[in-house]
């Protein structure tokens, strides 16, 4: 298993939006390390003739059909928001991208 | 200089569905803030999204009439990103796995015939909407969050802005004949995202590819894909400093500027979301959709120049929607005359439908009625003055024209003795016209001509009036 290097370690963190000092850098690289050795241990399985899975279920093609239910009272789905005003989310103006 | 331009477009288009791609809260647009939302579309922790079936019968429809390959197995996944348009943090797409792909779509421009490969049509939620206030705040609302998605997206085949904008009005056309999206570009129901760039592929060079966005019309589009090829020739040739970047059209400039550059944090960590299961649509239902397919827009503008000999104009009209494409059929096919019932729906008719905002589904005139007006015209039953006076009356009505004639006694004179009564009529009340007609000017007639309708209300065949006057004139 290759070892997480210290750039891998600084690209996720940001991804992540996580601003690290070195040493949370160099510990993330260890602890990171250790997870992987975990994954060492699960590639000795022989896997051969097994699709990549992500769901643990045998199980596909669940739909809803095309019908409308309730939504929730606009007060309640903004009643756990740190801020709001008039029913809208109130947050810290950020950056027009997409 | 060997460059060509090499373009792309992102078509994401709103899905007419009654309520949302993973939730069943209605899609509706205008209600108060956050008013239609649950704890799917606002990603509460515990909720489970489940996929609406006819959102994703809309994109296997859309990918069939662009002769696409269904998957038979594919997965959404999480597009994770830091935006709070998305309540979650990530946005339910497809990554690797679209839903339909390898179509492509034949079109010309200015009778220059062009092929444009479509990659792939995929299914994703829509975003929420922000409001960016003077005070360093934003408003976020999640309405529109969890709005189904589709998006398609062309291979790189396009040469020219006139192509891009071609197609997109195709496309548009399309997305109304298959009833999947209004396809309202003001509306923000259609949206569009150009990759432009330049290669020479003897020279195996290419500059950047730059993705333009803010574009809010066709002709936003075609102006900022145009510019952008300029643009990107002028770099070239000045040995100005290019990079893969996104820019942005401002309208009143007409230009585009940086908008970001990409970097590695464009890095979206796409992974299959772990609560919805693969779907793998099945064949009788792909069959299914398959036959509810209409004949195509472009397909049926052809046939109405080859089976109905129309001009290629008035085909492109007819065929612009497809309620006005079957109306016309519907008439067509009563009166035998199809120029005739071209003229009447593209004039008169779509006139009025637009004056009282119906369509032609919702219009009490029926097909068949116009169709008998028309044919009644062409019987000299009655005169097409009288045939426009009471088209408003068919429309509002909806009426046979036969029985509002009889009504209103409308039929056309053709009698020729009682014509010939009040053609003597004319020529005794106007001595001057007859003297100059017989004196050579022709012109003269019209003033008898007027004199015979207006003592029938109209309702003198034009023709047979004419054919008397002349008769007696020369006696």
């Amino acid at each position: 298993m290759p070892e997480v290097t210290l750039d891998e370690v600084r690209h996720v963190a940001e991804l992540a939006r996580m601003a690290l000092s070195d040493e949370e850098l160099e510990r993330v690289r260890r602890e990171l390390n250790r997870i992987m050795d975990y994954f060492a241990e699960l590639q000795q399985l022989d896997t051969e003739g097994i699709g990549d899975t992500s769901h643990a279920i045998p199980m596909t093609d669940v739909y809803r059909q095309d019908e409308i239910g309730d939504s929730l009272p606009a007060a309640k789905i903004v009643q756990n928001a740190p801020d709001s005003i008039e029913n809208f989310f109130r947050v810290p103006t950020f950056m027009e991208e997409e | 200089m060997a460059f060509r331009p090499m373009v792309g477009l992102e078509v994401h288009a709103q899905l007419l569905t009654a309520s949302k791609m993973f939730c069943s809260c209605p899609v509706k647009f205008g209600s108060e803030p956050n008013s239609n939302c649950c704890p799917v579309c606002t990603g509460m922790p515990g909720s489970l999204p489940v996929p609406n079936r006819k959102a994703v019968e809309f994109v296997i429809r859309t990918g069939l009439a662009l002769d696409c390959k269904v998957s038979d197995y594919c997965r959404f996944y999480r597009k994770n990103y830091f935006y709070p348009d998305l309540a979650k943090n990530f946005q339910i797409s497809q990554y690797d796995e679209p839903l339909t792909y390898e179509g492509r779509i034949d079109l010309a421009v200015n009778g220059e015939p062009f092929s444009i490969r479509v990659r792939r049509t995929h299914l994703e939620e829509d975003t929420g909407k922000n409001i960016h206030l003077s005070d360093g705040r934003s408003l976020v609302e999640y309405n529109r969050c969890g709005v189904p998605l589709m998006e398609v997206v062309t291979e790189p085949d396009f040469t020219s802005a006139d192509q891009v904008r071609e197609y997109l009005v195709q496309l548009r056309r399309l997305l109304r004949y298959l009833g999947v999206s209004t396809a309202n570009m003001d509306e923000g129901a259609m949206r569009c995202e150009p990759t432009v760039n330049l290669v020479d592929e003897a020279a195996g060079q290419a500059t950047p590819i730059v993705e333009v966005k803010n574009l809010a019309s066709f002709k936003a589009v075609h102006d900022a894909v145009s510019y952008e090829i300029d643009r990107q020739h002028w770099c070239l040739e000045n040995d100005a400093e290019m990079q893969q970047e996104t820019r942005r059209w401002n309208e009143t400039e007409a230009k585009t500027t940086v908008m970001r550059i990409k970097e590695s944090a464009d890095d979206y960590m796409y992974f299959p979301e772990p609560d919805l299961v693969p779907l793998t649509p099945e064949r009788e239902w792909v069959e299914e959709i398959a036959e509810s397919v209409p004949e195509l827009p472009l397909a049926r503008e052809r046939r109405f120049v080859e089976e109905y000999g129309l001009p290629q104009y008035d085909a492109e009209v007819l065929t612009e929607d497809k309620q006005v494409a079957d109306y016309f059929e519907a008439v067509a096919a009563t009166c035998g005359d199809a120029k005739s019932a071209s003229n009447w729906v593209m004039g008169d008719f779509t006139h009025l439908l637009h004056e009282s905002g119906q369509t032609p589904d919702t219009c009490k005139l029926q097909p068949e009625n116009l169709g008998k007006l028309i044919k009644l015209i062409n019987e000299t039953t009655i005169s097409s003055k009288i045939a426009k006076d009471i088209f408003p009356t068919l429309f509002e009505q909806g009426t046979t024209p036969r029985q509002l004639i009889e009504e209103q006694g409308l039929a056309q004179i053709s009698d020729e003795d009682e014509l010939g009564a009040i053609v003597d009529a004319a020529i005794e009340a106007n001595p001057k016209a007859v003297a100059d007609y017989q004196s050579g000017k022709e012109k003269a007639l019209g003033a008898m001509v007027g004199y015979v309708m207006k003592e029938t209300r109209g309702q003198a065949n034009p023709g047979l009036v004419n054919q008397i006057l002349r008769e007696k004139l020369s006696e």
